[in-house]
């Protein structure tokens, strides 16, 4: 067929989109080149969030690098303080009690849910349905209240230590967490009848930001966005870590690398994810009962105080009260929740403040100048971030402080290809695919 | 001829009071309602000594709001055309409402008033004609903001609203040759007449493909989602992308007068406009007998009723539709237009003339 030339002449247009765009989270700058509605050109411009978190992560002790790591992706804040500890661990040769790998577990999946949900909801937001953006948001308390319950905050949760957790799951979290995702199964059952059959949002991701398996693999991108283009990879099945192995659960895949699949694989690794947690709680040991000890019970300070006067037989056997938030890590629940390590476990409060050994363990531990001082070497943990693979590349020198941490950001593959994604469909597929990718900040720029 | 005169204004007046405040409304229904279908509590927080009336006093805090913000012209924007352009939109939305009949007959004295602004024998027409115009309003304020994302906001508006226009007036075809007439007056009485006694043939009954194509198309000329392209906040922000203060509230009120005024145009064509069912001139006749003897003021009055009680109906459909559904693509759109409505209308149109054969010879 013949194609006729048009006779009039055309300009492309130039379009900035970002980073002051409600579609661009405020931190992505994107220059398009546009020919009429069809996008011809674009150039992906990052790095409006960084926050140097390698340079930084240099600058303390290892510990002081997981606050940092709740900061990455912030949507999914755990499974980042797991990556990191984990990465450590190796290197330093720790195993963490099997109830503390399975907590990590249940946690990392929660999360894992919870970033699903907000991509899921965003997508559907910036495609104009809002109301499904709400109804996500809403099953996404319900598991951040769970994350609140566990950590004691919502975001910032800084939850999991070198070694194991900070403290144990709190009385009565199995049957919250079993009513949470019931409930959340409720508000996903709701949306897919609001989406998965909707004509208009069918039409608008089906075909759009479309890539093969091939050329993902060749970006380096990982997670729901390279299983949506049917390539069979998940780090939880291709190199267990945790209790990943116990545990049966599907990696959902789809075929056609577009917008559609990835949202059917999201909703699809939403159940599975809540699959595992059920599981869990089922393989997971027992956990310790608040002993008795509480009958002693002897406030920190005072504890401190008598021990100066030397008054020993005083404190003998005393359950030091400290803050509420170390609740759950009195030395019953530490012990099985945490390796029993020297080199980078705190010892439980009761420790700390009633025996000697406990207290110089803790200095040892808290000083400047001390701290946990892996042997010398390097080491790279990967974990299933819910974007894809999170890797924490680790190296030693021998010091208290980490030669060099280096991140493996899931959604920096992604983005490098959005380009790629976007181009040849039109102005209007840039936001959908954009929200595919659920490109997160934080965890982008570092 | 004076005496004239008032009352027309204050037909007027009571129409366009009636159209405005339901307009505002609209904002607090937009607000509620969202909140209600979204698990949310909605607006509340606007008091008056104390009283928050369920967040009712909020359209006014947000006029309040509007009148006092700075009225910005961005550099390189023809201020004039800028200017222009909200009133365009909102006047000819407006104006629309003349047409439509709100009630039958009212006796004052001895002098009979159509409960009618304007009594135009081809009201049809001048409505369509309006409806086109307010498309320059929009695309006035994409091109004369001297932003790209207002650009392709109005460009957008503009191939939707013609794409659209013409899809509409096909859809009524059918109906002006059913009920022969293209006054608005006389079609709403013509849909008082009953089938086998009990079916009243309102305009959905006669022409229940054209109602959807109708409904759809003149979804599409409110401009709201799913048919908010020109707007597409999370994709172009919209043609009013450069609007601030009062000129942007006018754009706003606009989007909210022109979905009154579907609501209204649904109701007059396709339902019985101020026909209640089974109600004469002089009160009503049940099909299964019997019936409530009324005086025809009470006649006139529940035909007011009834005309608003249909209008909030379809006011309630759009806004759980606004709600409930995502946006088309610009493609998308147009393809839906022409290759699926359009060619339904006109289909529409055929077989409605081969009925008007069959049955009338």
């Amino acid at each position: 067929m013949e194609t006729v030339e048009p006779q009039y002449e055309t300009r492309d247009m130039m379009l900035n989109m970002g980073p002051q765009h409600p579609a661009m989270h405020g931190i992505i700058r994107v220059i398009v080149k546009l020919d009429g509605e069809t996008v011809k050109d674009v150039d992906v411009e990052i790095g409006y969030l960084h926050r140097c978190f390698e340079k930084m992560s240099e600058q303390g002790g290892y510990h002081h690098v997981i606050p940092y790591t709740d900061r990455l992706n912030y949507v999914s804040p755990l499974i980042n303080n797991v990556g990191y500890c984990m990465a450590v661990e190796k290197l330093m040769g720790i195993t963490v009690p099997e109830r503390g790998q399975y907590i990590r577990t249940i946690v990392s999946e929660i999360s894992r849910i919870t970033d699903h949900l907000t991509c899921i909801g965003a997508s559907a937001m910036e495609l104009g349905a809002f109301t499904v953006f709400l109804y996500m948001i809403k099953a996404r308390e319900y598991l951040w209240e769970l994350v609140e319950f566990v950590t004691g905050a919502r975001l910032t949760i800084s939850y999991c230590r070198v070694g194991g957790v900070k403290a144990d799951l709190p009385e009565g979290f199995e049957e919250k967490t079993r009513s949470a995702l019931t409930q959340t199964r409720e508000v996903l059952k709701e949306v897919d009848k609001l989406l998965t059959r909707n004509r208009i949002f069918v039409d608008r991701m089906k075909g759009t930001g479309r890539i093969t398996g091939e050329e993902a693999v060749n970006y380096g991108i990982t997670g729901p966005f390279l299983r949506s283009t049917g390539v069979n990879y998940d780090v939880r099945k291709a190199q267990p870590y945790l209790i990943y192995d116990r545990i049966k659960f599907e990696v959902p895949l789809g075929q056609h690398g577009d917008n559609l699949d990835r949202y059917f694989v999201r909703m699809e690794e939403m159940e599975q994810s809540m699959r595992i947690i059920e599981q869990c709680f089922e393989q997971m040991p027992k956990g310790a009962v608040q002993a008795d000890e509480a009958a002693r019970a002897m406030p920190a300070a005072d504890m401190v105080d008598e021990a100066k006067m030397g008054r020993i037989p005083l404190i003998r056997g005393a359950s030091p009260v400290t803050d509420p938030v170390l609740e759950g890590s009195n030395r019953a629940f530490h012990n099985q929740v945490n390796a029993p390590d020297k080199r980078a476990i705190l010892p439980p409060k009761e420790d700390t403040y009633g025996n000697i050994e406990g207290l110089m363990q803790h200095f040892k531990l808290i000083m400047y100048g001390h701290g946990i001082r892996p042997p010398k070497g390097e080491v790279y943990q990967p974990v299933e971030g819910a974007n894809g693979e999170l890797g924490f590349f680790v190296v030693s020198d021998g010091t208290d402080k980490p030669y060099r941490v280096r991140c493996r950001p899931p959604c920096l593959p992604i983005m490098s290809a959005l380009g790629r994604l976007v181009i040849g469909d039109m102005m209007a597929d840039i936001v959908p695919t954009f929200g595919s990718i659920n490109m997160i900040g934080g965890e982008l720029d570092r | 001829m004076i005496e004239a005169i008032l009352i027309k204004l204050a037909l007027a007046a009571a129409v366009y009071f009636g159209v405005l405040n339901l307009a505002g409304i609209h904002t607090w229904v937009e607000r509620k309602q969202s909140a209600v279908m979204q698990d949310r509590i909605g607006a509340n927080r606007a008091t008056l000594f104390g009283f928050r009336m369920m967040g009712l006093l909020h359209p006014l805090a947000d006029v309040i709001k509007l009148f006092t913000k700075e009225d910005f012209v961005p550099p390189g924007g023809n201020r004039a055309l800028h200017t222009l352009a909200p009133f365009l939109s909102a006047f000819f939305a407006l104006a629309t409402f003349a047409a439509i009949p709100i009630g039958d007959t009212l006796m004052i004295g001895n002098r009979i008033i159509d409960l009618q602004v304007a009594k135009i024998d081809v009201a049809l027409l001048y409505i369509f004609a309006m409806l086109s115009m307010g498309a320059y309003g929009v695309v006035l304020a994409g091109y004369s903001s001297n932003n790209n994302y207002a650009f392709l906001g109005g460009m957008r508006a503009a191939s939707q609203v013609i794409s659209y226009e013409i899809t509409m007036g096909i859809s009524l075809i059918g109906l002006v040759m059913w009920y022969g007439t293209l006054d608005l007056q006389e079609m709403v009485r013509a849909q008082g007449r009953y089938l086998w006694g009990w079916l009243p043939l309102w305009g959905f009954v006669v022409q229940p493909v054209a109602f959807f194509v109708f409904v759809t198309a003149a979804l599409a000329e409110t401009k709201r989602v799913p048919f908010d392209m020109p707007e597409g906040e999370s994709e172009i922000i919209g043609y009013f992308v450069e609007y601030s203060g009062m000129k942007f509230g006018l754009f706003f009120m606009t989007d909210f007068i022109e979905t009154v005024l579907v609501a209204c145009l649904a109701t007059t064509f396709f339902f019985g406009g101020w026909q209640a069912p089974y109600l004469l001139a002089d009160g009503f006749h049940f099909p299964w007998g019997g019936g409530i003897a009324l005086a025809p003021l009470a006649v006139t009055l529940l035909g007011i009723i009834s005309f608003t009680f249909k209008v909030l109906f379809f006011c309630w459909l759009f806004m759980a539709i606004r709600w409930t559904l995502p946006r088309f693509r610009y493609d998308q759109l147009m393809r839906l237009g022409w290759k699926m409505l359009f060619p339904i209308s006109v289909a529409n149109v055929i077989l409605t003339g081969f009925v008007l054969l069959l049955i009338r010879g």
